[in-house]
């Protein structure tokens, strides 16, 4: 295409302290002012960023031999079950991990007050954290039991890897039971009372690519306050379009999400936090940018998409979720839902974000300086991600 | 003879019910009500400042109609730097203390509106919102 421009030219420019970065809402206004075509001229780089709950999270820690040797199969970091099965003293810690003794929702609504997500953050915070292990013996194993206390700094690696994050659009609860119900988007009261949110709309990432044109394997991303990359599309991946009305008239794009890792001991405790959603359980809180390089107009256009031509779809998570009815009650634009208030069948119902808009902000602005300054450089994709036209 | 602060809980089917007027008419309080959080048909919360012979008695008929009363020794605060500006107990809090400044989107906390109805201590996941005594 003409007028195309090249990771590697760009790149270029980023070494040279010479590339023209813009977060994603100042994007918007730089189109709104100058046009597509101008604007891709003038810009190399748009930043986005968004900091929620992300459900499928966890990190692979490599804890490190003690002596005498053992294969620990039964672990737990400050109580909360690792998982262990992976070789002698690699593990997993899920972000969804509690611990055994916990209420859970038998002291309905549960509280959640400790679980795997806590755990990651303590590590990254340089807490110490209590281990404890098991293990059956074996002949180059003998060692059947540890209990000692551990900081990131001690074990060996330890890689932050989320199956399933930043989802592109996400569902908008609401509750038309009624009795009040906890669910991982928040307390819903009842006769719709609120309705939940999630994503930062104009600034999140995959909102912004959504025919995955530039976002893929070995993009490299601002992860929980350091550097990480997409590792491959992320589990329930399914970019596409929410299609309205008779005609299927597209409104924004769907559910397309990402694999994504980075080392875990530069990371920054302020960006990824333990998170107790009230009768739920336990997650992780994480905050995530994404560079789009402006390689042409079309993605430069995509990427100056505004909250209200950008939706999610409102489902009835009082019991029509459980039950997988997943037809929108509504597709509501995110400049109706951040007005506060949304409006279905003659009611106004008051609407509440999940995801900080604050904070995805303040992401796509380090993510800026970073790029601006020369110290973050663009990681072309080895592989793009499956998107709407090529699932 | 000093006057006491008391916070009243009640349900939705309590809401229309003129049970203030008879705290006034039948136990001759002198009644100040500082916070007001009613609406048809809702749970409600109110803040007093109640002061009269009668005290004990008048406290007992609320109980009697079914209304909640604590006395008001906590406050609720909101810690800076665990709240994260997300929003998610702004649509909870009944009385309006919890908002989102536009087109900012920043989560404020207007403590005198606050009626220390607790919601935003559960729901809040990072445990930002805490109770004082
Ligand atoms: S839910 Fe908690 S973190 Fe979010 S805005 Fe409210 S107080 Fe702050
Ligand atoms: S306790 Fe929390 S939810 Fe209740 S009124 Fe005060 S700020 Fe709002």
């Amino acid at each position: 295409m003409p007028g195309e421009k090249s990771y590697e030219e760009i790149n270029q420019k980023i070494k040279e302290g010479k590339a023209v970065v813009v977060t994603a809402e100042e994007l918007i206004s730089m189109v709104d002012e100058k046009g597509v075509t101008q604007t891709t001229q003038e810009v190399d780089v748009v930043t986005t960023g968004t900091f929620s709950p992300m459900c499928s999270s966890g990190a692979f820690l490599n804890i490190g031999h003690t002596i005498p040797k053992m294969k620990m199969n039964n672990i737990w970091l400050n109580d909360v079950p690792v998982y262990g099965g992976i070789a002698a003293v690699d593990a997993y810690i899920g972000a969804a991990s509690v611990p055994e003794n916990d209420p859970f929702n038998n002291n309905y609504p549960g509280e959640f007050k400790y679980g795997g997500g806590h755990v990651i953050h303590d590590l990254v915070a340089r807490k110490s954290i209590h281990l404890e292990a098991e293990a059956y013996g074996t002949d180059c194993y003998p060692r059947r039991e540890l209990e000692t206390t551990i900081t990131l700094d001690d074990i060996n690696e330890a890689t932050l890897f989320n199956p399933r994050n930043c989802y592109q659009s996400y569902n908008c609860a609401v509750n038309l039971t009624s009795e009040t119900v906890y669910t991982y988007l928040g307390m819903l009261k009842p006769n719709m009372g609120n309705a939940h949110y999630a994503t930062a709309g104009q600034l999140s990432p995959l909102l912004k690519d959504p025919y995955f044109k530039t976002i893929g394997v070995g993009t490299r991303i601002f992860l929980g306050g350091g550097i990480g990359y997409v590792a491959w599309n992320g589990t329930q991946h399914s970019p596409g379009f929410l299609l309205t009305g008779c005609n299927n008239e597209k409104k924004g794009p769907a559910g397309g999400t990402l694999s994504v890792l980075g080392d875990l001991k530069q990371m920054k405790p302020e960006w990824l936090l333990g998170t107790s959603v009230l009768g739920y359980g336990s997650t992780l809180t994480v905050g995530i940018g994404i560079p789009i390089p402006v390689l042409n107009e079309e993605i430069c256009y995509y990427a100056s998409v505004k909250d209200k031509d950008l939706y999610a779809p409102v489902i009835d998570y009082g019991e029509g979720y459980q039950k997988g009815k997943t037809d929108p009650i509504k597709i509501a634009s995110f400049a109706e839902l951040k007005s506060g208030k949304i409006t279905i069948n003659d009611k106004e119902v008051p609407t509440a974000p999940l995801t900080s808009y604050t904070k995805a902000k303040e992401i796509a602005v380090s993510l800026k300086e970073w790029i601006a300054c020369g110290k973050f450089t663009l990681g072309q994709p080895s592989q793009l991600l499956p998107g709407p036209d090529n699932r | 003879m000093t006057s006491k602060r008391i916070v009243l809980r009640f349900d939705e089917s309590m809401a229309d019910k003129p049970v203030i007027s008879y705290l006034v008419s039948d136990y001759n309080l002198i009644i100040n009500i500082l916070k007001a959080n009613v609406s048809p048909q809702k749970e409600g919360t109110l803040v007093l400042d109640i002061l009269g012979e009668k005290y004990k008695e008048g406290l007992e008929y609320l109980k009697q109609q079914g209304v909640r009363v604590h006395a008001l020794t906590e406050e609720i605060i909101r810690n800076e730097d665990k709240c994260i500006n997300c929003g998610a107990c702004t649509a909870i809090c009944p009385s309006g203390a919890l908002y989102i400044e536009r087109p900012s989107m920043e989560v404020k906390f207007n403590s005198d509106e606050c009626v220390v109805c607790h919601q935003c201590v559960k729901v809040c996941p990072y445990k930002a919102m805490e109770v004082h005594f």
